[in-house]
Formats: structure tokens, C-alpha cells, sequence
């Protein structure tokens, strides 16, 4: 079946305390979960480098820092910060009810079709 | 929920594709050759669909780093080049354990071991090398192994650390055998490096650099035996490997032998499959080999009659296949420079081109060798740098560009003092990050950059082992016209000392790093001084701040050392080393259960327990019952002992009672830098207390205090601070010292900087003054009483939702035990 990008609830905001990071297995891909003063942000949660969990990083305004190796990522962008690395980022928000939804992308939606709660938005990301 | 898995782009073989993009492109071998293709196609192109063939069943891997597994005890995974999500995040199809078993260009398809047919447009063979292994008898024994993969290197270390392993004979005197061998002798075996040639390492050195390498080999206790040629390796009554036998007619005992003669392009498919094959693939200056659909890229391939077995060429050759198969621009591979750098702890040897040549200039002195090779038209075609390699990234790019060099003896005087200032724009400078001069420079602008420690923080320079971070302070010496003002700062950011920002905290009467963050922007912008401020607010405020888990870096979040994987570390407190029959049963019963890999007795006389999971630490704590041993967190780690006056009959103090007061004293407390103690019973220092950072000797009729002592990255003895009668005066000075470290180092400086920097004079004036040293003992008292003397108990009470579990698993419930406080 051809997929498409989804929102799928990924778990409770007040399970996010604000500054960190949680981490949740979407599909094929973990995602690391981000509360900022700004609101949310969500990448993956492998840090390219040596796959260090970037959910368990130190989190400043707009950027997290891999606990393993010190690599810094941009949340809003997901480019390395002094380095031509980069993650991916994902569009999240908190429903009313304090749901977090994740949209997914069609690439991900693989083994998450018990997920989607939703119908479909739109033709792609 | 799905576990992690690898998306596979559109069906194989068939039209049934996702993309619109048809074409697809066969890797085949999984080495840094494909993993280099693979990035390179990706980086022009980013629909073409890709399909990765592996033979291992391992995703591509750093082989050319190998002898960190052997020397350094790293695990096989920390050389993997890519995590398995970058493979999925490109849409490439990756493959592991499959090898193809045919291979039809005309019709372009590859039949791989399982029967399964995959269709092409164009093939990249990346079949890479094999171990060459001579025809020489007994090869084939058990106890025979060669230097090729991490599974050699795990058969290596295993037949080291066998009992009976003896000695250990390399056959191979080149750069591969001289790694195997120091890897070797770096797990304490006795090695042999057996060598045909009259030097080592023939192909790069000339006699005069060879005469000085082999000292410095048995300087690290590798013998070395030239110009010997193996006849037959022999096996014992039991089948194993048990000696070697020579030319000569002498003969070697050993357990274990290592062929590492070089390697042998892998051609096999490419032969069968009717591809133009000599020593390798020949391949034209567009790497493409006598078939158009098919290219071969790295060891496997023969370009104007040479294989590379070196990695630079790998990459050169893998952008120009990358052109070629994409059409993004029309370039050709004319050859590599060849250049070798021995990976071995205290050898400096480079080279790169020829070792010799037209003509030649060299300055050789006790154990330093160095000399620049120059052709007919005064062009650098080579160097030599052994024993002193300084100037070396000059003299490379020398060579790379052919640098026109008509005196090349001044050339060479002045690499060796050649400053960061002469080096090309392009050398690189932080190997580790691979972060070139050019960046760097840019960055110092760019950012108006005043400190070294900012410009490891924007460029990463210096960043990885730290070896190059002199480098980066005379850049930036240089580019900022002067000496390099060097304030140390806290939030390199916002250019605030610790000074300045304990001045806002007592100002303002601040009690959280959120309340710094907001006086005055500290901690905000890239998050990395916040556990230094979280110690800061903490230490001001005598552990009454209020504590922010967002401040602390993970292990202080989870009460666990994170380790390489994700997966962390637990280490219970054992005071002064001493620990019961119970204890260890508890501790044997959990590592059975939660089916930990590896128990190790640590330096500071306690047992880690390694790979736990996050998610089983709460109930690993509440199984141990036992508290925190602070060994993931800037804090005080251990108090070691040896056994003192208990039993040992040279004992002059009760070092284990002594130790067990101090430790349980000292327990709990945060410190700038991680602190470990020793009290030892005698001056025979059985327990290292004279290189630690607090270490007490009992002498006779006393007791000595030594502070600021390092056994590690640095090695330093500690410096005297008193001698006092007895054992409660004692621990009075060092728990004095203790609180005085906490008050006035940097974050991060630990004792041994501390004392060099300020003298044993200054703190001596204070911590042995009898009024100053009550009142840092009174801030001691408040502080400890403040601090929380076993973080595991948050197993009932966590501090933050979901502290040890991810978003989508439920935390793991224990029963809830006395109310915090109960038993105090």
C-alpha cells in the first residue's frame, strides 16, 4: 500500500519536562521529543555521528548537545552546529487534550498504520 | 511498534519502485571503498536509488583504525562509520551478509548466495582485499591468524590472553605488521616481528629512517628479527600452532602467529564475470573498468598498473566514480600521493611520495630522522618525518601540491619551526574532526573569537583527543596580531567567568540556573556551561539551590554513567573498598538477572556493573541495596585503602577504618571535577594515596596529608600539605581542603591543575590556618547536610516524569519505600 504522512500521537505532554528530552519509537524510526520555552521540537533521536541519544542530551533555547560526543544540533533546522552533519526534524503539537502528535512522514509511516488516528493530511510533507 | 528497521527503496528487480527515478545503482562490499561511493553518488544525486551489498554482516566500518581494537580494548562498533538510521535517512537499500556469487554486466544483473537476482544500471565493485597469506606450510593451524577484521582482532586477543599463549610471532614488517604487533605487546604478550626484508617498512622508508624505526619498536618491547624467512609454521602434539622454523635452520616457540605481509586486490567476481583483471580490477581514469555499466573504486581496483592499499586514494577515487556514475561533473582520478602515518603510542613516523630520489636533504640526530626527497625540477615528491614529526601537515601539502622548493633544506629547518601561521589554508589541523585551518580562521572572524576554549567550542577543533589545541591557540595568537587572552570562561557564549557569574548568583541572591540564565543570558545559547552553573548555585547557595535536572548532564539525570551504546554503567558504593559476602551475592544475583555484560573490578577498589539498560536501573538499584557510588557525576568518587593496621604487618595506621570515616565524610558532595581519595596504612603506598586527588599515609607517630596527585591523563605527585598526630586531625585538614577545592576551582579543573596553578603556599595559608580552616569546615557541615547522600532512592520517587523511560514505556513501578527522610 502507498503511505502517507500522518499525525500519530506519540505520547503525553506532561511527560516532557521542560529543557528535556524523551524518546519514542515511530515506525522504523526513533524520535527524540524536545519541550522548549518556545514550544516543541522533535528529531531523530540517533545522534549521525556514532548513534548517540540525542534525547538524553543537554538542551539550551534551540539546541542539543549528543551526550557522547559533545556534536550540537540545531532543533529548529537539525544542522550540526559548526559541522556539515545533520537530522532530521519533525513537525509536532500538543493537541487540547495534552496529546502529543508527531506528523509523520510517507517514509515513515512503515508498521504505523495502527497509529495513525487521524486521517491522512495532504499529499506528502 | 515496529523495532528499528532499514528501508529498503522501492522493490529490486522488478518496476515496482516508489521513486520516479529508475535508475539504481549496485555497490557491491560494504568497506570504506562502498561507504564512500555510496556517500559521494548521494551527496550529487539524491533520488538515484542505491542498493548497499555487504558482504560482513556488519554495516561499513573504519578497517584502517583496526589496532585500536587490539591495543586499546575498543569494541568493534565504535569503528562503524555510519549508524544504521543514516543508512535509512538517504533511502539506501543496505545489505548485510550478502555476497554475489555472479555477476552479468551485459544484461546488468547480480546474483547473489541466496539465488535472489538484482538488476542494475551500474555496478561499483568495492570488493576491496584479502589478507595476502604466503604459501608457506602450516598456515592452515589453529593459532594462525591474520590482521583483517575485528573478528581477527577478538581471535588475536583471545589467543593472547590464554593462558599458555607464550610468545607472539608477527610475520610482517610493514605498517600493518608493526600495529598487530604493538597491539600485541599492549595486552602484555611477548612479540616477535618476524620481517624478510633487511629494514621495516621498506615501501616507505629508506635505510637510514628503517635503522632508527626498529629501536624505537623494541623500545615498546616488540622484538624485531630482519631479513628472516619463514620455512614452515609447525604445530604441537595437539594440532595448535607452536613454533616456526627459519631459513637458517633456527627455530622460534610461539602460541599464536600473525600473518601481516600485505593484501591481495579481491578480483574473484571481477575475473568470472570477464572484466579486465591483472594484480586488480583495471580500472581507466574515470574508474571505469572494461565494462562501461561497471566501475571499481579502493583496494580492489589496478589504476595505471597500481593498487592503493591506503585510504586517501579510496576517497579520491570514490568522488570521481561518484561523477562518473551521476554525470555531475566530468572528472578523472590521475593517480595518489601515497602517504602513511604510523598508528603506534610514542612512535611519530609520516611519509609520504618517495623516501628517495633525485636529491635529497636530511637532518638526522639521536632517534630523530627527517629528510625531504626533491625531483630534477625542484619539486617536493617526498618526505620522512621520524621521532620528530613537527611540521609535518607543511610538508604533506608540500608533497600533494609538488611545491617547487629550489632549498630544500631551508624548507625543511623551517617546517620544524614552522608555526601555525605558514601552514596552507587547507591543512588540517584537528584530525579528529577534520577541521582545517581555513575554518578555523574564518570562525575567529566570523565570530570575533578571543579564547581557545571558544574556538573549540564553535569549530570543534580540539574538541576529540585535544593533541591540536596548541595548534588552535597559536592560530589564534596569530590571528588576533598578540598573545591570546586566555580567561577561562564559564558560558563562553556570553564571555562570563565563573567570577562574574558567582557575583550574580550572590547579588541576586540567585537559587536555580534558570535564574542565571534569566539575570544575565548565561546557559542559553548552546546549553553547555549549564552543569558547570548548576554546581556554581549549588555550591553557593550550600546545596539549598533548587535543583533543575535540565542543568545536568545525563549521568547526573539517571544517576549512571552513560557508555558508547546509550546503555549505562552501575556502580554501588563500596567504602574503602571493603565490602561483605552479602554484597556480592546481590550483586552477582543482578548481574545474572538483568543479564548484564560485563562485571569489572574498577580502579578505586569497587565493581561496575556495564550495559545496563536505562529503563533497568531503578530496579537494579532496589535489587543491589546499595546506595550510589557517585561514579558517573563531578563528585567524590572513592576513598581507597589498603589493608593498614588490621593485617598487614608493616601497618602503622588503620588505613581501612580511616578511609571508610573519610569516604563516608566526604560521600554526596559535588565537586568542580571528580575527586578520589586514598588512605594508606604505611609509606609503602600500597593504595596510591600519594597520586590522589586527597591521599592520607599514616607514618610513624602520624599522619600525612597529600593533595592535588593524578595517576591519569596526567601523573603527578601529590603536594605535602601537613603532617599532623592523628588520624581525626587528618581527615580535619583534607575534609578543610575538600571544601576549599569546592569554593575556588574552576568548574572542571581538577586538583593537580588547581595546585600547579595557585601553589601549595596558598592553600596551605588557608585550609592550615586554625580560624579559617573551622569556618571552611563549617561550610563543609552545611553543605553535607544539605546534599543528598544517595540519589538511587529516586528509583521511588522519581524526580521527573518518565526519568528512566522513553515516551511509549510505561516506567517500571516499585514499591515505594519509607518517605524520604525516614531514616535520618
Amino acid at each position: 500500500m502507498a503511505f502517507r504522512s500522518a499525525w500519530v500521537p506519540v505520547g503525553r505532554a506532561e511527560d516532557v519536562p521542560l529543557l528535556e528530552g524523551r524518546s519514542v519509537t515511530v515506525g522504523p524510526q526513533r524520535i527524540a521529543v524536545f519541550r522548549l520555552p518556545s514550544g516543541w521540537a522533535a528529531i531523530d533521536h540517533a545522534c549521525p555521528h556514532r548513534g548517540g541519544p540525542l534525547a538524553d542530551g543537554i538542551v539550551a533555547d534551540r539546541c542539543v548537545t549528543c551526550p557522547l560526543h559533545n556534536r550540537r544540533y540545531d532543533l529548529r533546522t537539525g544542522m550540526q552546529v559548526g559541522g556539515d552533519d545533520r537530522v532530521a526534524t519533525y513537525e509536532i503539537r500538543e493537541a487540547a487534550d495534552g496529546t502529543l502528535e508527531l506528523l509523520v512522514p510517507a517514509a515513515l509511516m512503515v508498521g504505523t498504520e495502527d497509529l495513525a488516528q487521524s486521517a491522512p493530511l495532504g499529499s506528502g510533507v | 511498534m515496529a523495532a528499528l528497521r532499514i528501508i529498503t527503496d522501492g522493490g529490486t528487480g522488478s518496476s515496482g519502485g516508489s521513486g520516479p527515478d529508475p535508475r539504481r545503482i549496485l555497490v557491491i562490499g560494504g568497506g570504506i571503498a562502498g561507504q564512500a561511493v555510496v556517500e559521494r553518488v548521494r551527496e550529487r544525486d539524491t533520488h538515484v536509488a542505491i542498493t548497499l551489498l555487504c558482504g560482513e554482516d556488519r554495516l561499513p566500518y573504519d578497517r584502517v583504525s583496526l589496532s585500536r581494537i587490539l591495543a586499546e580494548g575498543e569494541d568493534a562498533s565504535v569503528l562503524q562509520l555510519r549508524p544504521e538510521a543514516w543508512y535509512a535517512d538517504r533511502g539506501v537499500d543496505v545489505r548485510l551478509g550478502s555476497r554475489v556469487t555472479a555477476l552479468d554486466a551485459d544484461a546488468g544483473t547480480a546474483t547473489l548466495a541466496t539465488g535472489e537476482v538484482l538488476t542494475f544500471d551500474r555496478a561499483v565493485l568495492c570488493t576491496g582485499s584479502d589478507a595476502f597469506v604466503p604459501p608457506i606450510p602450516g598456515t592452515d593451524a589453529p593459532g594462525v591468524e591474520v590482521f583483517r577484521g575485528p573478528e581477527d582482532c577478538e581471535a588475536i586477543a583471545a589467543a593472547v590472553t590464554a593462558a599458555d599463549a607464550g610468545r607472539a610471532v608477527v610475520i610482517g614488517g610493514g605498517l600493518l605488521g608493526l600495529e598487530a604487533a604493538y597491539g600485541i605487546a599492549t595486552l602484555g604478550c611477548p612479540v616477535t616481528v618476524v620481517h624478510l626484508m633487511d629494514r621495516l617498512m621498506e615501501r616507505q622508508l629508506d635505510a637510514g629512517a628503517a635503522a632508527l624505526l626498529a629501536p624505537a619498536i623494541e623500545g615498546l618491547g616488540v622484538d624485531v628479527l630482519l631479513e628472516t624467512s619463514t620455512t614452515s609454521i609447525d604445530a604441537g602434539p595437539d594440532g595448535r600452532v607452536a613454533g616456526l622454523t627459519f631459513a637458517d635452520g633456527t627455530a622460534l616457540r610461539a602460541g599464536l602467529v600473525v600473518v601481516a605481509v600485505g593484501i591481495k586486490p579481491q578480483a574473484e567476481l571481477a575475473r568470472a564475470s570477464g572484466l579486465a583483471v591483472e594484480r586488480g580490477i583495471v580500472v581507466d581514469d574515470r574508474m571505469v573498468t572494461s565494462h562501461p555499466k561497471v566501475l571499481s573504486v579502493g583496494e580492489c581496483a589496478q589504476h595505471r598498473g597500481v593498487c592503493h592499499g591506503i585510504v586517501a586514494p579510496i576517497h579520491e577515487q570514490a568522488a570521481v566514480a561518484a561523477d562518473t556514475l551521476t554525470g555531475a561533473a566530468d572528472s578523472a582520478y590521475l593517480g595518489s600521493i601515497p602517504s602513511a602515518k604510523l598508528k603506534v603510542m610514542g612512535v611519530g613516523l609520516v611519509t609520504a611520495g618517495e623516501a628517495s630520489g633525485e636529491r635529497e636533504v636530511l637532518v638526522a640526530d639521536a632517534g630523530v630522522y627527517r629528510k625531504l626527497v626533491v625531483d630534477a625540477e625542484d619539486r617536493v615528491v617526498g618526505t620522512v618525518l621520524l621521532g620528530d614529526t613537527r611540521g609535518a601537515e607543511l610538508l604533506l601539502e608540500a608533497v600533494r601540491s609538488g611545491l617547487e622548493a629550489p632549498d630544500p633544506l631551508a624548507l625543511l629547518a623551517a617546517a620544524s619551526a614552522a608555526t601555525a601561521a605558514e601552514l596552507p589554508d587547507a591543512a588540517q589541523i584537528c584530525n579528529c574532526n577534520g577541521v582545517c585551518k581555513g575554518d578555523i580562521l574564518k570562525a575567529i572572524t566570523d565570530g570575533d573569537l578571543g579564547s581557545t576554549q571558544e574556538v573549540v567550542s564553535v569549530t570543534r577543533a580540539g574538541a576529540g583527543c585535544g593533541s591540536c589545541k596548541p595548534l588552535v591557540t597559536e592560530l589564534l595568537a596569530h590571528a588576533r596580531g598578540g598573545a591570546v587572552e586566555e580567561a577561562t570562561y564559564l558560558c563562553p557564549c556570553k564571555k562570563l567567568t565563573r567570577a562574574d557569574i558567582a557575583g550574580h548568583v550572590r547579588d541576586g541572591g540567585l537559587q536555580s540556573v534558570s535564574e542565571i540564565a534569566t539575570a544575565c543570558g548565561a546557559g542559553r545559547d548552546c546549553g553547555a556551561c549549564k552543569p558547570g552553573m548548576a554546581y556554581l548555585v549549588s555550591e553557593i547557595n550550600g546545596n539549598q539551590h533548587r535543583e533543575e535536572r535540565h542543568a545536568r548532564f545525563i549521568n547526573d539525570r539517571v544517576h549512571a554513567n552513560i557508555q558508547n551504546d546509550g546503555t549505562f554503567s552501575v556502580v554501588p558504593r563500596m567504602r574503602g573498598g571493603v565490602t561483605t559476602p552479602a554484597e556480592l551475592r546481590r550483586i552477582a544475583d543482578v548481574a545474572d538477572k538483568y543479564d548484564i555484560p560485563t562485571v569489572k573490578v574498577t580502579g578505586g577498589q569497587r565493581i561496575d556493573l556495564l550495559g545496563v539498560r536505562k529503563e533497568d536501573l531503578p530496579a537494579v538499584w532496589e535489587e543491589l541495596d546499595m546506595p550510589s557510588g557517585h561514579a558517573y557525576a563531578k563528585s567524590v568518587r572513592t576513598v581507597k585503602t589498603c589493608v593498614g593496621t588490621t593485617h598487614c604487618r608493616f601497618g602503622l595506621g588503620d588505613a581501612m577504618g580511616v578511609g571508610i570515616e573519610l569516604e563516608t565524610a566526604m560521600e554526596g558532595l559535588y565537586t568542580p571535577a571528580k575527586v578520589k581519595a586514598a588512605v594508606t596504612g604505611c609509606p609503602r603506598n600500597c593504595a596510591e594515596a600519594y597520586v590522589k586527588d586527597i591521599g592520607l599515609v599514616a607514618v610513624e607517630g602520624g599522619w600525612e596529608i597529600y593533595v592535588g596527585g593524578a595517576a591519569g591523563a596526567s601523573v603527578r605527585k601529590g603536594d605535602l600539605l601537613a603532617t599532623v598526630d592523628t588520624a581525626d586531625e587528618a581527615q580535619r585538614v583534607a575534609l578543610a581542603f575538600l571544601q576549599y577545592y569546592r569554593e575556588h576551582a574552576d568548574y572542571l579543573e581538577r586538583t593537580y591543575t588547581y595546585m600547579e596553578r595557585v601553589g601549595p603556599e596558598a592553600v596551605q595559608a588557608e585550609v592550615l590556618d586554625p580560624e579559617k580552616q573551622e569556618e571552611y569546615l563549617e561550610r563543609y557541615r552545611i553543605a553535607k547536610a544539605a546534599c543528598d547522600p544517595d540519589p538511587w532512592k529516586e528509583r521511588h520517587a522519581p524526580a521527573t516524569p518518565k526519568q528512566f523511560a522513553s515516551l511509549d514505556t510505561a516506567p517500571a513501578l516499585l514499591p515505594v519505600g519509607p518517605p524520604a527522610g525516614a531514616e535520618a
